[in-house]
């Protein structure tokens, strides 16, 4: 008996077959690899056919066969309402399902992560002032000084810092108030500084957000960035180094603060109008549909919520820094915004083309001390000449 | 331990808001303040269906964790109640309810909403003596402490709407659907209750 096995050992010579070249092997192996390769990519696709042979045949087939009952009860749980006799907003919607989406987002997400942004700003401004220190006038103060912001200038500035930093404790409290004030204060405590917080936000909300117009519309003229500002940024603003870069009435740094102010003051307050108009009894303006990008009252402020929650404490870390280099930061920077006038000192270190101006056209006031030792000396002239 | 809850049979239910009358009687609510709505679907045409709704105390109800004054508890029934003494009225729940549940009185002066109000399963408030005076004022009736179930489940006319433990409503519903036949709809539990 011959077992199949023992046909292996028996060289077989087909008569019909010749030997073929390696040439010819390869090009085979070549092509029939492209073809399995280019099927393996083809034919799975082949079921779009039907697609664009009877499209409109299948499609129908399925529909009649779905539950029209079901598909009630699927758009109900995806938001569809009906007819109510209660009247009010979104009374005849059985299931809004987005409130669950809204509450994930600001809970896990936006609560979790978006304070700690504050957070690790306050360590890096500390870090630098510990390691870095104050910027320090180079020169000891002349006295001579040059004006930089007149009464209206300080008084927006003031109503809309102070507003901020009110806000930015109040809204910060909402957020995270029951995960980190509840525990020190108790409920009821908690409850009575939320209460007090939402009437705060509510009030200096509108008011904050007239000052943010006010200084768009006062200071946007000495903001549009120029040459100067590149080689200024160049240098890194001189944050690190010695040198003080080139700097107009408005630095590089001061500049992208402004721009700063205006995008995250624009988007905080406007959807900010939107979070408080049920609050004063308003509707919801008919022009909060074109901002959140949603439709529906519910999207919308859910929307208006997150967007307004996200920027303004982006912008609170980043306000931070401004409110570090305005005050410990920089010595002789605080007196301009608060009265009104600047050291030419500091002028000339900060803003040297600005000073530069200011001198050529005069503006540079001379201590008062000074002027009357002038005048004394002048009289002094008078007399013995007489 | 019962697992309160509220279903709504679609087929039973006429839209006679009688639910809704009864839920404002009996608790004094306030003008313009719906514990409890009846939302009719397709209206006027063929297959017409009516839900009555309310707060469904949802298992890990989103109200409660949204709250940024921590006001709501799920009491061991599973009722959700809030307490009105430590709403701010900033309107959250009202965001974060699948259901609209969440009410609030007319604005008062300075943009705040008031203390929300909505349905509490005729189960009263947390921070008031049961049966007092002082917690019929702030959250109505309380049933419940009287042993009695929700008055909207209780005069419903068709017993559309059945409140009480889960299980054995469903039993009651399931029962219906032996001898009606047809598909169950059990309207809204998918949401409020996930765990089944």
């Amino acid at each position: 008996m011959q077992t199949p096995n023992d046909s292996l050992h028996i060289p077989v010579q087909d008569p019909v077959r010749k030997k073929m070249s390696p040439a010819r092997k390869r090009r085979i192996t070549t092509y029939s690899l492209l073809a399995i390769l280019g099927l393996a990519v083809l034919l799975p696709l082949a079921s779009y056919s039907i697609h664009w042979l009877g499209h409109e045949a299948v499609a129908q087939e399925a529909g009649s066969v779905v539950n029209p009952r079901s598909n009630t009860w699927r758009a109900v749980n995806g938001g569809i309402g009906g007819y109510t006799a209660v009247k009010g907003q979104e009374t005849d919607v059985l299931i809004a399902p987005g409130g669950i989406d809204w509450l994930v987002k600001r809970e896990a997400t936006i609560g979790k992560y978006a304070p700690w942004a504050i957070v690790v700003m306050a360590v890096i401004l500390l870090l630098y002032h510990l390691l870095h220190g104050r910027n320090k006038l180079d020169a000891p103060r002349s006295g001579r000084r040059i004006k930089r912001w007149n009464w209206f200038d300080r008084l927006v500035h003031w109503v809309t810092a102070i507003s901020f930093i009110a806000l930015a404790i109040t809204g910060v409290s909402m957020l995270i108030g029951r995960a980190v004030l509840i525990p020190l204060l108790g409920k009821a405590g908690f409850a009575m500084w939320a209460q007090a917080s939402t009437t705060i936000h509510h009030v200096l909300g509108p008011l904050f957000t007239v000052g943010i117009v006010l200084m768009i519309v006062m200071w946007i003229w000495h903001n549009f960035p120029n040459a100067t500002d590149i080689q200024w940024f160049k240098e890194g603003g001189g944050l690190f180094s010695k040198t003080h870069p080139s700097a107009g009435r408005m630095n590089g740094g001061e500049k992208v603060w402004f721009w700063v102010v205006t995008m995250a003051g624009l988007a905080v307050c406007v959807t900010g109008l939107i979070l408080v108009a049920p609050a004063y009894g308003i509707p919801i303006p008919a022009w909060a549909s074109f901002i959140p990008l949603v439709e529906g009252a519910r999207p919308q402020m859910q929307q208006a919520h997150m967007i307004h929650a996200v920027v303004s404490i982006g912008w609170t870390a980043i306000a931070l820094g401004h409110i570090y280099i305005g005050t410990a930061g920089t010595e002789g920077a605080f007196e301009g915004m608060s009265t009104g006038y600047v050291s030419t000192e500091w002028a000339k270190q900060h803003h040297d083309q600005w000073y530069a101006k200011a001198e050529a056209d005069g503006k540079v006031i001379e201590p008062a001390g000074s002027r009357r030792r002038a005048r004394r000396a002048e009289a002094q002239a008078h007399s013995t000449a007489s | 331990m019962a697992r309160m809850k509220f279903l709504c049979d679609a087929e039973r239910c006429i839209e006679c808001n009688g639910c809704v009358t009864a839920c404002k009687n009996e608790h004094e609510v306030p003008w313009g303040v719906n514990r409890r709505r009846v939302v009719t679907l397709d209206d006027g045409k063929p297959g017409e269906k009516s839900i009555s709704v309310a707060c469904m105390h949802c298992t890990d109800a989103p109200c409660q964790a949204v709250c940024p004054v921590d006001c709501f508890n799920t009491t061991d029934d599973g009722i959700v109640l809030h307490d009105k003494s430590l709403c701010i009225g900033c309107g959250y729940c009202f965001y974060a309810c699948p259901f609209g549940a969440p009410q609030f009185p007319q604005q008062s002066s300075f943009g705040a909403r008031g203390k929300m109000d909505k349905c509490t399963f005729c189960a009263g408030g947390p921070d008031e003596a049961d049966l007092s005076d002082a917690e019929y004022e702030k959250y109505g009736r309380n049933r419940i402490a009287e042993g009695k179930l929700p008055l909207c489940a209780e005069m419903c006319s068709t017993r559309a709407l059945i409140a009480g433990d889960g299980d054995e409503i469903a039993d009651i519903y399931r029962e219906r659907i032996l001898r009606r036949g047809g598909r169950p709809q059990t309207w809204g539990w998918e949401t409020a209750y996930p765990e089944g």
